[in-house]
This record gives C-alpha cells, structure tokens and sequence, in this order.
C-alpha cells in the first residue's frame, strides 16, 4: 500500500478487503475495557481542518489517540489561516515538527494531493472540496460488510446532491470497487455531466429504486436553493425524499450526515432498524484506525488484535 | 482579403540593423511559395537578397545554419504584459524577451492590466516605456469597455489615433449585446480590430475547468463548452448587421469552431486564433489537479482538440496566438480551484506544435508556420515574409534540436508553463526582429562562434 490515502482511486481491492479486516481487528480492541494500542507511541499526527466538521475530526483524533500517537488539530478559525497564511507555509511549518501522518480537511479538490507535495509525512485526504472523501467511503464499505459480509453483487442507489458531494464520487468508486452496482439518482441539475462514466448508471427518478438493496441518501443542503438547483426544498422532497412509503420493507438505508430531516430523509426511517446511519458513524473510529495503521504502520507490524493493549496510566483504576 | 485595417504602430526598442548572411538555411515560407535551400543576405535590417552562394558584405556576421530552417518570424496577437501592476510577473523587457525566444518578431499586448488600458494616458506611457525596453515590435490594445466593466465605451476614436492596436476586454466578454453592437457600430470610427473573449457569464458561473467526464470525477465545477459557442454565434451575427469585423480570441470548443465556420460561411468578416496549450492537451491533463493546467478558456475534451486541430489545418481558425499569461509562483501553488486562470507560452509555441502535431504527422510543417506568422494579419499588421525587399523577420529553427522546457529557465519573469518539464523536439536558436537580432540561443550562439 502506498503512503498517502488520497482518493479511493488509489486502492486495489486487495487494499481495501486488508483495512476491512484491520476495521474488524480493532473494532474487537474498541469492545475492550482499554481501547487504546501502543502501535503509533511516539508518533505525531495532525489534523488539519480548513472547514467545519463534527464527527471526521472527532473520529480521526480518536482514532489517532487509541493507537496512541500524539495528536495536534490546527483549524482554520484562530489559527496562522486565519492570519493569510499559505497552505503551502501552513504545511511546511507544520512539517518542521516530523509528523508521521497530516490529515486534512479542505474546501477545495487537490489540497490534500498539494500537501502530499510538499511534506514528507501521510496525508491522508479528510475531504477535498466536491471531489473526494476517501475514509468516509470506506468507513460506508465496512458498515456494509460486517452487515453483509460481501459487496458482491449488491445493488446500491446513491441519491441526491450527487454534484455537490465528495461522498458520492468516493462511494460510486469504493462500491464498484468492491463488486456493487451503482445508481446515482437525483434532479438533473444536481448530477453532472457524463457522470456514469465513473462506472455507475444515472437515474433522475426513484420509481425503480425498488430493485436496489441499500438507498445511500445524500445531504441536501439548503444553500443550494440559492443556486437555482432546486425550485424548491418542497419541491425536492416530493420527488427524492426516502420515506416508509419508498423504503421498500428488505432495503437497508443509509446516510452520511448530517441529516436534514423532513428533507432527504422523514423522521421514520432514520429511526427504523433498516437504517444504518448510526453503525455508520460507530465504524468511522475503527476504519480510520485502521487507515492510520496501514499507511503508517506497514505490513511490517504486528497485527493489532493480538498487540499488547498501552499499559494503564498510574493511579487508573 | 485585403486587410480591413490600417497597419497600427508597433513600438520597439531602437536595436542596431543587423548586416548578416544566414548560410545554407531550408527556407521555409509556404505564402511565399518558398522551400529550399538557399542564403538570405541581410544588409542593414532588410533582406537584400535570397540566392545560392551569397558572397557576404564586407563587414557582415555569417551564421552558418546548414542544419536549421529559415521560416519568417512569428506573430502574437495575444500576449498579456502585466505591465503596468504585475511586474513582478512580467514587464515589457522580459515579456518581449521571451517573446523573441519564442521565434516572434511582433506582438500585441492585452489591455486587462491593472490599471486597465482604457484612456490615453495609460496607453500613452506604455508605448514610451515600449520604446525604451521592447526587444521586438509591440503593439498596444485597448479596453472596450471603460474599466473592462462592460458598462460604457472607451474613447475608442482617441485611443485609435494614439496607437492602440485594437479593443478587447479580454479575460472577459463583452457580456451584453447591446454594447458590443455599439462598439462595433464605433468601430467605422475609429478604424481598428475588435477582439472577443467569448464567454457567457450565466453559464461558465463558477466554473474552473472544461464540463466533462474529468470534471465529474474531480467534482469541479465546468465550463460548458456551450458557454464559448453561444456568445461567438450571437456575436457573428452582430457583426453581419453592422458590417463591422470581429477577431474570436482564444478557441477552445469544437462547437466553437462550427460557429465560426458558419458565420464565415454566412459572409461574416470574422478571423479567430486558438492557442498551443488548446491545440496540445487536453482536460486529461487536469486529472493531476495541478493549477498548471488551469486557465479560461480551459482545456477541452480530445474531440474539442481534434476540432482545433482540424481547424487550423483548414483555415477556420486563421492563427496561433499563445495567450501568455504569467501568473505569479505563489498563486499557481494553490488547489486548482482557488488559483488564477493562465499559462505562459511564448518560449513554447512552436516547439509545443511541433512536437505534438507536426512530428506525428497531424499537421504539416508548412501550415503551422503560416498559421503561427498570420496573427497580425487581422488587425492590419503586414505578415512577414522572406522575399528580398523585406524587413528582416527571421526565425532560425533546429527541428532536430531536443530540449526540456523550463530546463534552461525562461526569459519570461514567470513559470507558470503549462509544458513545463515536458521533453521537445524544435528548438528556436535566432530570431531577427524588425532588422535587429532579438533572440540568439546561449548554447548554440556559443557553439556557433570559430575555434
């Protein structure tokens, strides 16, 4: 595997059925009374995040911490951003601590490529404007497989703001990576020209989204209204919101977050058991533990399961 | 077609008329029916004669050039200065340096400066200053538009009369129709070329790279190759009404080149150029996210280029122009859709169509020579020729000659090259401007001088 995780694209299936397992592997750590392993002890990883974000960062520094790094978050706000500075000065001041990895979160596509140019440490892309978010499909893979087993064969409809969403491309790219035929479903407007040529078909209705086995519903976001996208959010609802009338009764659902009920998704199905979205966010701390340890770790290292868990700190029960 | 325009003064720096004979060259002017072997004699700035075995004038350099094509130099009508404002990127020197590396012997300078060219006294200042510092003949445009804001009219008769070589608000449209059918209905008075960036605002929007396939995978927001062709099919019919001629800048879109092949059809008096970087690459090149290959218009699908391509061989599109534009290292090293649109390209324009069309066999040698001499042609400016009687407009080429660009540095005071690293074949080693040698090649002119 190679140094930098960047854009889904630059997995092998191989690579990804490897970070499934280390995901298991840790996510047998995580049911331990100490989650933490010692394996990233004496390394540094920063989390770089020019936007606002919840639960990427919150689940990339704990993931950091469990594997025992040393972490430090630099946000845009109160920060040398904040002042003017340069990606590029940002990176390579930064740089002059020897982190081990840089995890970055940027408004535009090709920040994380432009960082990996310009430090020798991992970078592991945390979203890059609308083009990729490789970790968040990953993490959607894992929650598929250790509920399915396999991707083989699945049938997955994405809809939405397939055009304004980095989700949508790295899922359209992990899924068929992974044997799953995709759908990418949404008004006109919202999906991009030639679309399906990377490798999904396109589909501005859901009236055959009976066939699929999982909807993957997207955020839609309210400024897009001022764009002209959609006349309006009624509008949109009417003819792309998954309700208990359109999730067929063996579909599962899921959705990145955050979710705008009422809009996307009506309030019954996210609370109904066919809805993965929790067990989506629960396999993002595993999953990018396991990005943390195959990009810094190597094969070289002991499987994680079976690592010594860090000894207690003095004076923990 | 005889030109519509008067010739527009050119303003250069006064460099000695060279005494010069230029031995055993291929001669290469396909307008003037010229390809063989031969001398060129060059006494004091015009080509005395063309002839076998030339004897040199008491005093004259011989530049023996056995292995090089003698072509007639090139013209640039699109190259943008920043001068005045960024001369940190370019100023008249190193602009018209890396020009006259390029194998040019006259360019046209874009008016989008900061201040923009809109009233006398800026053009007045930049023509002085082309005096003092310009290795070759340039030529000075003018907004269209006060402030390029597409509001009201430059003093466009005044401007004409103090030299400004045409209008333009290049880097942008000339967004409302009714404007543009005032300026060319203007044009009868003041006499010169109006030239258009052909672009509808309402559907480029926010767009930073050609709508395509790449663009979908990148999640970039497109350019719509329809953006270009609507405005160039609006803007020929204008022109058709109001008898007044128009110059297409910069070609990107196949549905472009069909636009001006009707227009030309339908007896419009329009000429158009398209740029290497357009002719050369693709938005493939994109994919690597690097802000290189970023400007406006962007670069198009391989059907687009091939549309290009086909063009420049049959004469829709009239000329190359290179659409130069230095931008700063620090805003070229941004993500892509933060840095600013525009790639140099004077010191690779011929070596760039060389490589990629004429080696390959797209094009002929022949055809990209006349198309890389035509573009002064439609704004009155004479296209260089070598024929005896002539000013000295010379390029020496070494066809066989291989280099790495940007290897060598550029003359330009930027880098933002969009071949930069690239392996060519063509290599410009002299080039004589208005009489004067402008350009010598470091390594072949040291080569060149006797044991």
């Amino acid at each position: 595997m190679r140094k930098n995780l960047i854009s889904i694209d630059d997995l092998t299936r191989a690579d990804i059925d490897r970070i499934l397992a280390l995901a298991a592997s840790f996510a047998e750590v995580s049911g331990r009374e100490i989650k933490k392993v010692p394996t990233l002890r004496g390394r540094t990883v920063i989390n770089l995040f020019y936007e606002a974000s919840t639960r990427t960062s919150s689940s990339f520094e704990l993931a950091a911490k469990r594997l025992s790094a040393d972490l430090v978050s630099v946000k845009s706000v109160g920060s040398s951003v904040d002042k003017g500075e340069s990606l590029k000065d940002t990176v390579l001041t930064l740089s002059a601590y020897d982190p081990a990895a840089v995890v970055i979160r940027s408004p535009h596509a090709g920040a994380a490529g432009l960082v990996a140019r310009w430090t020798t440490a991992s970078v592991i892309n945390a979203g890059d404007g609308k083009h990729e978010h490789p970790t968040q499909a990953l993490l959607d893979v894992y929650t598929l497989w250790r509920r399915l087993g396999t991707l083989d064969g699945l049938n997955l409809w994405i809809v939405g703001d397939v055009l304004h969403s980095r989700v949508a491309r790295s899922c359209v790219l992990a899924f068929t990576r992974m044997g799953a035929e995709v759908t990418v479903c949404g008004p006109p407007t919202l999906i991009p020209r030639e679309f399906e040529q990377l490798g999904c078909r396109v589909a501005y209705s859901l009236d055959d989204a009976g066939e699929a086995d999982v909807l993957y519903a997207l955020r839609m976001q309210r400024e897009r209204m001022a764009g002209a996208y959609v006349p309006s959010l009624r509008e949109y609802a009417a003819n792309y919101q998954i309700d208990g009338r359109r999730l067929g009764a063996g579909q599962l659902l899921m959705h990145p977050g955050p979710v705008n009920r009422g809009v996307e998704l009506a309030s019954e199905v996210i609370d109904s058991p066919q809805a993965l979205i929790t067990q989506q966010v629960e396999s993002g701390v595993v999953v990018r533990m396991a990005v943390l340890y195959e990009l810094l770790a190597g094969s070289g290292a002991p499987a994680p399961a079976d690592a010594e868990p860090a000894p207690a700190p003095i004076g923990a029960a | 077609m005889p030109p519509r325009f008067d010739a527009p003064p050119l303003d250069c720096a006064s460099h000695p008329p060279v005494d010069l004979v230029i031995r055993g060259a291929r001669l290469l002017d396909p307008r003037a029916g010229l390809d063989g072997v031969a001398d060129i004699v060059i006494r004091g700035g015009e080509i005395a004669e063309i002839t076998e075995g030339a004897n040199a004038p008491d005093g004259a350099e011989v530049v023996d050039a056995g292995d090089l094509t003698a072509v007639p130099a090139f013209v640039d009508p699109h190259v943008h200065l920043r001068t005045p404002g960024r001369e940190d990127e370019e100023d008249i020197d190193s602009g018209t340096r890396a020009a006259a590396a390029g194998g040019f012997c006259a360019i046209l300078a874009q008016p989008n400066t900061d201040p923009v060219v809109d009233n006398a006294s800026i053009l007045a200042a930049l023509r002085e200053r082309a005096r003092r510092e310009a290795r070759i003949p340039t030529g000075f445009m003018a907004a269209v538009t006060v402030g390029q804001d597409g509001e009201a009219l430059t003093e466009m008769a005044e401007l004409a009369d103090l030299g400004a070589a045409g209008f333009t608000d290049d880097g942008r449209p000339v967004a409302r129709a009714g404007i543009l059918r005032q300026a060319l209905q203007y044009q009868k008075l003041a006499g010169r070329l109006i030239a258009l960036h052909e672009e509808d605002p309402s559907l480029s929007g926010h767009g930073v790279m050609h709508e395509g396939a790449v663009a979908a995978l990148l999640g970039m927001a497109g350019i719509p190759s329809i953006s270009e062709s609507t405005m160039i099919a609006r803007d020929a019919q204008i022109a058709l009404y109001e008898d007044a001629a128009i110059h297409i800048q910069h070609l990107s879109a196949r549905e472009s080149v069909e636009a001006i092949e009707r227009a030309k059809d339908a007896g419009v008096a329009i000429t158009c150029e398209a740029s290497p970087h357009h002719l050369c690459l693709t938005d493939e090149a994109v994919r690597s996210l690097d802000a290189g290959f970023k400007m406006n218009p962007p670069l198009r699908s391989a059907d687009d280029r091939q549309a290009l391509v086909d063009g420049l061989r049959s004469g829709a599109i009239d000329c190359v122009a290179t659409d130069h534009a230095p931008h700063a290292r620090e805003e070229k090293e941004q993500p892509f859709e933060v840095a600013p649109m525009g790639v140099t390209g004077l010191e690779t324009s011929f070596a760039a169509l060389h490589t990629d069309l004429v080696e390959p066999g797209v094009l002929d040698l022949g055809t990209v020579v006349e198309r890389m001499t035509a573009g002064g042609a439609p704004f009155g400016l004479p296209v260089p020729t070598l024929a005896a009687g002539q000013p000295a407009n010379v390029t020496l080429l070494d066809l066989a000659a291989t280099w790495q660009v940007g290897e060598p540095g550029y003359e330009s005071r930027s880098a933002n090259c969009a071949f930069d690293g690239r392996r060519m074949t063509g290599r410009v080693r002299m080039t004589i401007a208005a009489g004067a040698v402008a350009y010598r090649e470091r390594s072949w002119a040291i080569g060149a001088v006797p044991a």
